[in-house]
């Protein structure tokens, strides 16, 4: 199992006065079970990059393989990408459309072509996973919260038991609380389940709290991609594309810069805490 | 996909046509329109097409551009062409089954054809050149007049702007949820006219609730600025006439007169 882009580019409105290239020369393999984050300053071509994993948009230039398939052939089965590549848009809320929420959670799993029985099942297991109660299940979707639709919203996708799990900015416009419920929730389906998950995230602390690869993008282009800790090493290089570190990470910098005896690359909080208790000998 | 549906939307160049007068494009559109009826010859058809190429060369409209844009009326287009083809009395040239074709009906087909062509890419032409906000401003100066017999002529004006704004919003929302579904699996290409109307609920249903926060939303932000009507409101760019307007209109007349007297 594993996606593969082949030297994609795209260009939005070809060959009118509003053409605009937002990818250029992309080359990316995404193998099994990986937490990747996929970060880039507004317009630097994320939300069109993924919208090529599931074959929603086509690229203008170049291939993309799923399983060693090659997506853009004739006889290539949509229908299955789709399915094997779950995407959720951002604020996926406002595709919600049924009657009841289960009814909504329960449109992917049947357009997927699940049996009665098992897209049922899907459904419940999805809703659960995150977080929504049985005793909204009948509720109408345009009653709930912000916070309950995005939740009810991503287990629609989640019921299809998508192998790959794309979510653009799931945390965007949530209170803090709502942001880790989410994220946590992500990286127990991404352990639990072992699917492979693409986080687009404009946090740094987000990305580097969960993640174990880094994509960067600019302009429509890679630009790197590596772990965590030896991107958040090329802070300069980050800064002039409009990104940044981890704020724990540029404390713990300062800190050792001011000749404290810290390590300067942690890079979540639980990290700088040990470095810093240590420093006290307080474990 | 839905996104290349032009019709009404604005397209920035950098040519005379862009910066006239938006009061002259609105006549213009109208007189193009009204010297479209006033001839029923070959010349007459010479002497528009001529125009409206003159002014699509001038404006720097790319014609794939503007061809895309006529895609929505092709069905509208076969459909009369076809009824006047068949359905006009005169001169029969050959028949089949219930069906004859006369001289007069394959003229009047192609002349219906052809004035509902000019007549769609008059008004395209006129809103691929003007921004929304122009056009409505000289709408309101046109219109002005019927003020005094009480017509809310302002208020008019900013509803057309305002619906005009959002074809687009409107678009790209489709777009996006129609994305959205099909990464639930929707289909919305695919089956019979049945199914292919109840694969539309997914996407009217979103849609409208949209529609109907983004009206919400905007109300409340006219409120917030103290929108109150058209009463005492001065414009931040009052339209004022140069040069070249002058001979646009000088041009507007010749093609009417030219309209009138053809044989
Ligand atoms: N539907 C569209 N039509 C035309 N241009 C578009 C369209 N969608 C995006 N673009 C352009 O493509 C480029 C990349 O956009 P994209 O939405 O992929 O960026 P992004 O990284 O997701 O940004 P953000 O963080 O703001 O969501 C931008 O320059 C944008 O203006
Ligand atoms: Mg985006």
């Amino acid at each position: 199992m594993s996606l593969i882009l082949d030297n994609i580019s795209y260009i939005y409105g070809k060959a009118t006065a509003f053409e605009t290239y937002a990818l250029k020369n992309v080359n990316l393999a995404i193998p099994d079970g990986e937490f990747i984050g996929l970060i880039g300053h507004t317009g630097s071509g994320k939300s069109t990059l993924i919208q090529h994993m599931n074959g929603l948009v086509k690229a203008t230039e170049g291939n993309i393989y799923f399983n060693g398939a090659d997506i853009y052939d004739k006889d290539f089965k949509m229908k299955e990408l789709r399915r094997k590549v779950g995407l959720v848009f951002q604020y996926p809320e406002h595709q919600l459309f049924e009657t009841t929420v289960i009814r909504d959670v329960l449109f992917g799993p049947k357009n997927m072509g699940m049996e009665q029985l098992d897209a049922e099942l899907a459904a419940y297991g999805a809703l659960k996973a995150v977080g929504v109660g049985e005793d909204l299940l009948d509720a109408s979707p345009f009653e709930l919260s912000g916070g309950q639709k995005r939740r009810v919203a991503i287990a629609g996708v989640l019921a299809c038991k998508p192998d790959i799990l794309i979510l653009d900015e799931p945390t965007a416009g949530l209170d803090p609380v709502g942001r880790i419920e989410i994220l946590s929730l992500l990286k127990q389906i991404h352990e639990e389940q072992k699917i492979t998950v693409i986080l687009v995230s404009h946090s740094m602390e987000d990305v580097a709290e969960y993640v174990e690869r880094i994509i960067v993008m600019n302009d429509g282009e890679v630009v790197m991609d590596d772990s965590p800790r030896v991107i958040f090493e090329r802070e300069e290089e980050l800064k002039a594309m409009g990104l940044g570190v981890p704020q724990v990470t540029r404390v713990c910098r300062r800190l050792h810069s001011l000749g404290m005896d810290i390590n300067p690359d942690c890079i979540t909080i639980d990290e700088a805490e040990q470095e810093i208790k240590k420093k006290f000998g307080l474990v | 996909m839905i996104r290349d549906i032009t019709i009404g939307q604005y397209y920035p160049a950098d040519s005379i046509i862009h910066r006239l007068d938006p009061r002259v494009k609105f006549t213009g559109t109208l007189a193009l329109i009204v010297s479209l009826f006033l001839f029923d010859s070959f010349y007459g058809f010479l002497l528009c097409g001529g125009f409206v190429a003159a002014v699509i060369i001038m404006a720097k409209l790319p014609l794939k551009y503007v061809l895309k844009g006529m895609r929505p009326i092709l069905f509208l287009l076969l459909f009369m062409m076809i009824f006047n083809l068949l359905l006009t009395p005169g001169e029969v040239l050959g028949s089949w089954w219930i069906f004859t074709v006369t001289k007069e009906g394959i003229r009047s087909a192609l002349f219906m054809g052809l004035r509902l062509i000019f007549l769609v890419l008059g008004s395209s032409i006129m809103t691929y050149t003007t921004t929304p906000n122009k056009l409505t401003d000289a709408m309101e100066r046109i219109f002005a007049p019927l003020k005094l017999i009480k017509v809310p002529v302002h208020e008019f004006s900013m509803m057309i702007s305002i619906a005009l704004r959002f074809i687009p919003i409107l678009l790209e929302e489709t777009d996006k949820i129609m994305k959205a579904q099909q990464a639930r699996g929707a289909d919305f290409e695919n089956g019979n006219v049945f199914k292919r109307i109840k694969a539309l609920i997914p996407l009217l249903v979103p849609l409208f609730v949209s529609a109907f926060r983004r009206a919400g939303d905007l109300a409340e932000a006219m409120e917030a600025r103290c929108y109150h009507g058209g009463k005492g409101r001065t414009k931040l760019k009052p339209l004022k006439y140069a040069f070249r307007d002058a001979i646009a209109y000088i041009v507007l007349v010749g093609l009417i007169v030219g309209a009138v007297f053809i044989p």
